[in-house]
């Protein structure tokens, strides 16, 4: 004897019936039977759904408002991907707007990103993760809207991520304000009078221009208008997660779904709205469906070992040296500033370089703008015995100035103990604080060698013989060095500039009487 | 008890302190099994409530529901042998 409406705590099987899609679907058998001959299916959510959501005082209800279709998608991707057996392998992406909270809902791997930004999340994801299934979950102020250009992108590419894009006709989390996919007519907050196409455009088709595009697998518009409506958009995201979980590509599910709190509609009138309305705008049924036509994408496996990074960026690590930190040399701040094109940014490499090469510690750090010529540019090189915070020199030790604009932006910048090297043509200078500085005619020596443009190595040879005689920090032959690595691209340069390196020591060796 | 003789019947489970008072379930019942509190729950709202007889165990409160931890049905099935 058993009692008819025993309650069971649940153990939650999982089980996966591949086979019989609609009709069992993922409902937890319980083998035991109440009374001999009888067994219960339970319908609940899946193990793909959180038993709590962590967010807030309740720990049972989502964050959705009463009615709304979220929280139905939601449960159905979950039951989905427990079907398939995909939870594992499942890397959920949650937007900006109402289904922001993704995160609570999804037993699976999260990522919450920028508005509008999940294609390329997923895209970087979906690649470095040969095995996750990727999926983003995106509403249409996000998708539709600030996303656009980034999910055209995506589904061009035939990235390997089922996209499910929730269209309510309008804003949700903001207030209820006009979306891309408003119909024309609907009152919402933004659209007083209605919305005005004359004013504000048409509702824009997402399935139908994603199906301008060539990649992508499965493309499919369904609604969560009333529960056979449901049935249906569940067999639609299996059909997606079914498309990941074999690598074939991309797949779009565009969900119609009610949106209670902004379009104040009860339960009738979202159902009327969704089936009298939206469906009129936005067709409900399969765009494309290629998954029988296609086989899985193929892509050559990324490498992301040490190995492989160290050899597309260059770097050799075991080299035998290792740096012994020493904190009787603080840290050295040279700024280098002129005109973009005036060999800024390389002296500063060179001279990063040849620091690296005493073993020193040393930063990089440039800042330019917009324009390949002309323009200003400047960057900041660190060098130190011990470890460097910040790469930015604010008080600067050495300043070489290549033009006016630089020597007047920076010279406040310069410690009272600093020295300023400057361009000749900068024309007439009276100094600042007292600072030590010193008129460089770099133009004129570049110019005897017959390589104008060099003015930048010549200042560096000024520096050059200015750190020989102070403190020989840096040796002649670390310099060429940076040279030489600096030029490796280019190698003819590097006896040239050397030589111009060379003249550039010699005349300051020659003109300047350094003061100590 | 005559319970024991009697099939056993499908039913909802509806968690009442997770139910929004949306009324999608009630609406869409076709058995027209369920019905609306008058009293509130935990969280503020009246919840829909099982009226303890009509449930033919069809699953659209399941699917309708936008809460997902809220309803769960309990659907017997005669195991068939072979």
């Amino acid at each position: 004897m058993s009692n008819k409406n025993t309650r069971y705590v649940e153990d939650n099987k999982n089980n996966n019936h591949d086979k019989n899609n609609e009709t069992i679907k993922n409902y937890d058998k319980k083998n035991e039977s109440i009374e001999n001959e009888y067994e219960t299916i339970i319908m609940k959510k899946s193990e793909s759904i959180n038993n709590e959501f962590t967010r807030g005082n309740s720990l049972k209800t989502t964050h959705y408002c009463g009615g709304c279709g979220h929280g139905i998608l939601t449960k159905l991707i979950g039951d989905v991907m427990s079907e398939l057996g995909i939870q594992e392998r499942s890397v959920m992406i949650s937007p900006v707007g109402c289904a922001v909270f993704g995160y609570y809902y999804f037993n699976c791997g999260n990522v919450q990103t920028a508005h509008g930004r999940a294609p390329a999340v997923g895209t970087g994801i979906s690649r470095a993760e040969e095995e996750a299934i990727v999926m983003s979950y995106q509403g249409d102020g996000d998708l539709a809207s600030i996303g656009l250009n980034e999910t055209l992108q995506a589904a061009n590419r035939g990235e390997k991520i089922a996209v499910f894009f929730v269209n309510n006709t309008v804003y949700g989390m903001t207030g209820g304000q006009m979306a891309p996919t408003t119909l024309i007519g609907e009152v919402t907050i933004t659209s007083q009078n209605g919305r005005d196409p004359n004013y504000t455009g048409f509702p824009i088709h997402m399935c139908e221009l994603i199906d301008n595009l060539k990649a992508p697998v499965l493309i499919e518009r369904v609604s969560l208008a009333n529960p056979m409506d449901i049935r249906l958009a569940k067999v639609a995201i299996r059909k997606a997660l079914q498309i990941q979980k074999e690598g074939k590509g991309y797949s779009f599910i565009e969900v119609l779904s009610p949106c209670p709190t902004n379009l104040r509609q009860g339960v009738k009138g979202t159902e009327d709205f969704i089936n009298k309305q939206m469906k009129k705008e936005f067709p409900v049924k399969v765009f494309r469906d290629k998954s029988r036509d296609v086989g899985s994408v193929l892509r050559k496996q990324s490498d992301f070992s040490i190995e492989s990074l160290d050899r597309i960026f260059n770097v050799e690590r075991d080299d035998g040296k290792s740096i012994v930190d020493d904190y009787s040399f603080n840290r050295l701040n040279v700024k280098i500033a002129g005109f973009g094109g005036q060999g800024v940014l390389s002296a500063g490499l060179t001279l990063a370089q040849a620091a690296c090469f005493e073993e020193k510690y040393v930063s990089w750090y440039p800042a330019y703008g917009p324009e390949q010529r002309g323009g200003t540019a400047n960057c900041s090189v660190v060098i130190s015995g011990h470890p460097i915070g910040s790469p930015v020199a604010d008080n600067i030790d050495i300043l070489l100035a290549f033009n006016k604009p630089a020597l007047e932006k920076f010279i406040c910048d310069v410690k009272e103990d600093g020295v300023i090297f400057y361009d000749s043509r900068v024309g007439e200078f009276k100094g600042y604080n007292n600072i030590e500085n010193y008129c460089v005619p770099v133009y004129e020596i570049a110019n005897k060698l017959n390589v104008p443009k060099a003015i930048n190595t010549v200042m560096l040879g000024v520096l050059m013989e200015y750190g020989r005689t102070k403190n020989n920090i840096l040796s002649k032959e670390s310099y060429i060095k940076g040279i030489e690595e600096t030029f490796a691209s280019k190698e003819k340069l590097i006896g040239k500039n050397i030589q111009i390196l060379e003249a550039g020591a010699k005349w300051a060796r020659e003109n300047l009487d350094f003061k100590f | 008890m005559s319970e024991s003789e009697s099939i056993p019947q499908p039913y909802p489970i509806i968690h009442k302190n997770e139910c929004k008072a949306c009324e999608r379930c009630i609406y869409f019942c076709k058995q027209k099994a369920l019905e609306m509190s008058d009293e509130l729950n935990d969280i503020g709202y009246q919840y829909a409530k099982y009226k303890g007889e009509g449930c033919n165990g069809c699953g659209d409160c399941y699917y309708t529901c936008p809460e997902p931890l809220a309803v769960e049905v309990h659907v017997p099935k005669k195991i068939i042998k072979r």
